[in-house]
């Protein structure tokens, strides 16, 4: 027997499984093999880390400060003044007097930017919008501080190195907050739309028939709402907010990934083996988890990187017309808003732009290789 | 052979490039086709037979795909060697093909009349009004009923074998020199493969085209060619006129082929063994509706008032063609499908049972699919596939336990154990079909329905699988509904048969009598096509 190689009395080894399957080991190679999608990623993931520390590079705290003996953390700990010897509840550690009391005391360690997303910095050269401070000399730039240029205030740390906002607020500090406030909510809004729309398209595929037509129909009804005038009807009720916002988007993203899971579902329900399981006796949602969710994972994973993307665009747009998120808050959107009110401040309009479009770019070069990666013709090569 | 051959292939290699690696799909092949001669290329899937044809026409997915040796000469010219402009003359003028799927290799959306008129216009520069006129004597000619009310339909209105004379009347129009046949009656039911290649043979004679013949069934090439040449892993390794071959065959892959039949006969049949399964006056019609409100107009009949009785060890056999409903009745007893009419499973009624209830049944009701490669789920190892109905049935089984059961299974289809963390694509198609029964085995059942099982499989290894299974119905008192239209298969295997056809049953009764002595035109029809492949009188068996 050719077909066959029986070896009696072989003993039952457990072999440990591969830990990636031949066919994700080729789709792994093939995401590789996009150079430029490959690259972004690792850019886009180690931005993404950073900004996740945003709080450890731009802020108005020191990171650690020794105080009379005692090692004190206030970027975590929220130490009231008296501490210092004042008496308001919050400490401003860009206070002065604050400053020469810790240093004479102890000692303490900056973030590279010492400013937060809504410090309003006091000693800007001229009227807000001010320049990025490497357009002044030393004399200019420090023409604010008590002492001038010698004040011990006048270093690289208090640079604003994209200018500030037309509220005297740094715009790098605002730029790495809004990044990652930005990427966080599409992130999100693209994590709970997948698990939606899935589960939405699934059904509907699966069940077919009245299912599938009664699902449909309140589709095309509720894809015809438009988001914007419930936004502007919600925003007069409800106070605006993070997660109020990704809660109205959530209502509407998920319709984008039912088509394309329905489809497979339709597709794949009639598959051999997916009649194999149902004559074993599989239980409907076994066989929908196990047969046919990874068909449609090829079809949902190629189309995350987009959503991601469009989500973030949708989250600028709306900061952008004042819908989005509650004034203060570091947003891309507003950025680009401000930039529109000053043209004479183009620091504000390049630097929004460069963010935005770095970020957006980068997410569709990874949904390419992503494409690529799943595409089953891209084999010969 | 005096004359020069009009076709000789010389030292031809074909390789494939793939990834880093070559892989060479065809080794240094050398064959003459003289004019007027049939020859044919015989071997199993994967034996290169049929990319060896391809490359007669340079029709392969270049580039990655090459030649790294020999010469295609057709008249005294290097077909190789020739540009795309000087092989187009060639291809669909004085070399044709006609392909395996008459399904797929007509455009839908065009009519057959456009479809030929088309090529006519190409390759001979043809006016409209002549071209009609030849398309209407070519469609007489390949023997289409009524050609000229045939001419305005599209594919999908005709049946298979229409299909495929279609495709034979396009290879024709260009009155060609060869004509290259790849299997042409691979998807065809019996009674219309021996139509075919009666009218293959018949045009043959009458033209004095060649022809190349490829196919993987040695019962045609008997019936159809002069010569033959038997390849296996890229090789020719034998050739000669048929009679010798098939007379005296000299290698021993050809004696391994020409033994290969699925043969044997059933265990005797005990007529008062428990009736495991019976079906009394079984019907599935599927409404067909019309009209604003959807209203049922009428029904097709897929399955229309049969009676089956199938007992504990014994096997019966459903034959039919294409369409007969003999699928449908299967899934119709295996409730996968609604159905009306009593079914009596373990003299438990089981017809009106939900699919919940039907649950715990499901671990003794078994079903073996056709297609080895669309039935196992390409994302999971076979282990998981096996276990996946243990996971249900037994699910106080511990991992190791179920891991055990496996093997044990894997070793009892005869599959080598070690292999089971593999995934299916690494499986021949024999070895997957394998699979499929090691699935539907490890539950231990008392009834299998085997849906064509063997029909997707090359014919040595339909003899294994058919061997597998009387051994394992042998071993474990199996009661089997045995469905094909393949009735070598069915002899080998089936106690009883039913013949069936639109629905109902032509004929019913023990095997032997239904081959030895049946009693219709229609089984008779069936039976000379399939073992002698003999036409049968005009009426009989549908086009």
């Amino acid at each position: 027997m050719s077909e066959a190689s029986v070896t009696a009395g072989v003993v039952p080894q457990r072999m440990p499984r591969p830990f990636l399957s031949p066919l994700n080991t080729r789709r792994l190679h093939n995401f590789k093999a996009n150079r430029r999608g490959y690259w972004s990623l690792w850019i886009f993931l180690v931005l993404f880390v950073l900004s996740l520390f945003a709080e450890f590079i731009a802020n108005d705290k020191p990171i650690v400060a020794s105080y009379k003996g005692e090692i004190l953390f206030p970027v975590l700990v929220a130490y009231p003044e008296e501490k210092f010897g004042g008496f308001y509840a919050v400490t401003d550690y860009r206070d002065p007097v604050i400053q020469d009391e810790i240093n004479a005391h102890g000692w303490m360690v900056w973030p590279p930017i010492r400013y937060s997303y809504q410090t309003v910095n006091n000693a800007i050269p001229e009227a807000a919008p001010a320049k990025p401070s490497w357009e002044y000399d030393a004399k200019t730039r420090c023409n604010q501080y008590p002492q001038g240029a010698a004040d011990p205030a006048c270093i690289v740390g208090n640079w604003n190195w994209l200018g500030t906002d037309d509220q005297a607020r740094d715009v790098l500090a605002r730029v790495i907050y809004g990044f990652r406030i930005s990427v966080l909510f599409g992130l999100i809004l693209t994590a709970g739309s997948a698990l939606i729309g899935v589960g939405a398209g699934a059904v509907q595929g699966y069940f077919g028939g009245w299912t599938d037509l009664l699902f449909q129909r309140f589709i095309e009804i509720w894809s015809a709402i438009p988001v914007l005038y419930l936004l502007l009807i919600v925003a007069a009720i409800l106070p605006p907010g993070f997660f109020i916002l990704l809660g109205l988007m959530l209502l509407f993203s998920w319709v984008a990934l039912v088509g394309v899971v329905r489809a497979e579902f339709l597709r794949a329900r009639n598959f051999e083996y997916v009649n194999a399981a149902r004559a074993l006796g599989v239980p409907n949602r076994t066989i929908m988890f196990r047969h046919l969710l990874p068909n449609a994972m090829v079809a949902t994973l190629t189309f995350l990187p987009f959503l991601l993307s469009g989500s973030i665009s949708t989250l600028t747009s709306l900061d952008y017309l004042g819908f989005g998120l509650p004034p203060g808050s570091a947003s891309l959107g507003e950025l680009l808003k401000q930039a529109q009110r000053n043209l004479n401040a183009p620091w504000l309009g390049i630097s929004g732009f460069v963010v935005i479009s770095l970020m957006l770019s980068l997410l569709v070069f990874v949904g390419e290789a992503t494409r690529d990666a799943f595409d089953p013709r891209k084999t010969f090569k | 052979m005096s004359e020069a051959p009009l076709l000789s292939v010389q030292d031809l290699s074909v390789a494939f490039s793939q990834g880093g690696g070559q892989s060479v799909a065809v080794d240094h092949i050398s064959f003459d086709i003289a004019k007027g001669e049939t020859v044919a290329l015989v071997g199993e899937s994967g034996s290169g037979k049929s990319v060896s044809a391809l490359s007669v026409l340079k029709l392969l997915p270049y580039p990655s795909a090459s030649h790294p040796s020999g010469k295609i000469l057709f008249q005294g010219a290097d077909l190789l060697a020739m540009g795309e402009k000087q092989l187009r003359q060639v291809r669909g003028n004085k070399i044709t093909m006609i392909f395996q799927e008459p399904m797929t290799s007509l455009n839908p959306l065009h009519t057959i009349e456009h479809q030929i008129v088309e090529i006519l216009k190409l390759h001979q520069g043809m006016a409209d009004r002549p071209a009609k006129a030849r398309t209407l004597a070519l469609l007489k000619e390949v023997g289409i009923r009524d050609p000229e009310k045939r001419l305005d339909a599209y594919p999908h209105q005709l049946s298979g074998g229409q299909r495929q004379r279609v495709m034979i009347a396009m290879a024709l129009a260009n009155e060609p020199e060869l004509l290259i046949a790849d299997e042409p009656t691979t998807a065809l039911d019996v009674t219309v493969q021996a139509q075919i290649l009666e009218l293959l043979a018949a045009l043959k004679s009458r033209k004095g085209m060649s022809m190349l013949f490829i196919t993987h069934d040695l019962g045609i090439v008997r019936k159809i060619a002069d010569r033959v040449c038997v390849m296996t892993k890229g090789k020719i390794v034998e050739t000669g006129p048929t009679k010798d071959i098939f007379a005296n065959p000299q290698h021993p892959y050809t004696r391994h082929l020409l033994a290969a039949e699925p043969k044997g006969k059933p265990p005797a049949a005990n007529a008062d063994a428990k009736a495991v399964m019976t079906g009394k006056d079984i019907k599935v019609w599927f409404p067909i509706k019309q009209g604003f409100f959807r209203r049922v107009v009428d029904h097709v009949k897929a399955v229309d008032g049969i009676d089956v009785t199938v007992r504990a060890g014994q096997t019966l056999g459903v034959v039919g063609e294409s369409g007969s409903g003999k699928t449908t009745l299967g899934l119709a007893l295996a409730r996968m499908i609604s159905s009306t009419g009593t079914i009596q499973f373990n003299g438990r009624d089981i017809n009106q049972l939900t699919f919940n209830a039907m649950r715990p049944l499901r671990r003794e009701l078994q079903i073996v699919f056709q297609d080895p490669f669309g039935s196992l789920s390409p994302r999971m190892s076979i282990a998981e596939i096996i276990e996946e109905g243990l996971k249900i049935h037994a699910p106080k089984l511990s991992p190791d336990e179920r891991d055990d059961k496996v093997v044990d299974v894997l070793k009892e289809v005869g599959l080598d154990p070690a292999s089971r963390n593999r995934y299916p694509h690494e499986f021949s198609g024999g070895q997957r079909q394998r699979v499929a029964i090691a699935r539907a085995m490890v539950l231990n059942p008392r009834f299998v329905m085997l849906d064509e099982p063997t029909s997707a499989l090359d014919m040595s290894v339909q003899a294994q699988v058919v061997d597998l299974l009387r051994n394992l119905q042998a071993k474990h008192d199996l009661a089997y509904l045995f469905i094909s239209h393949d009735l070598k298969v069915i002899r080998a295997l089936a106690n009883d048969v039913i013949v069936m056809r639109n629905g109902r049953i032509v004929e019913a009764g023990p095997s032997e009598q239904i081959f030895g002595n049946p009693q219709t035109d229609y089984t008779r029809a069936l039976i000379s096509a399939a073992f002698k492949i003999e036409t049968a009188p005009a009426g009989i068996v549908s086009q």
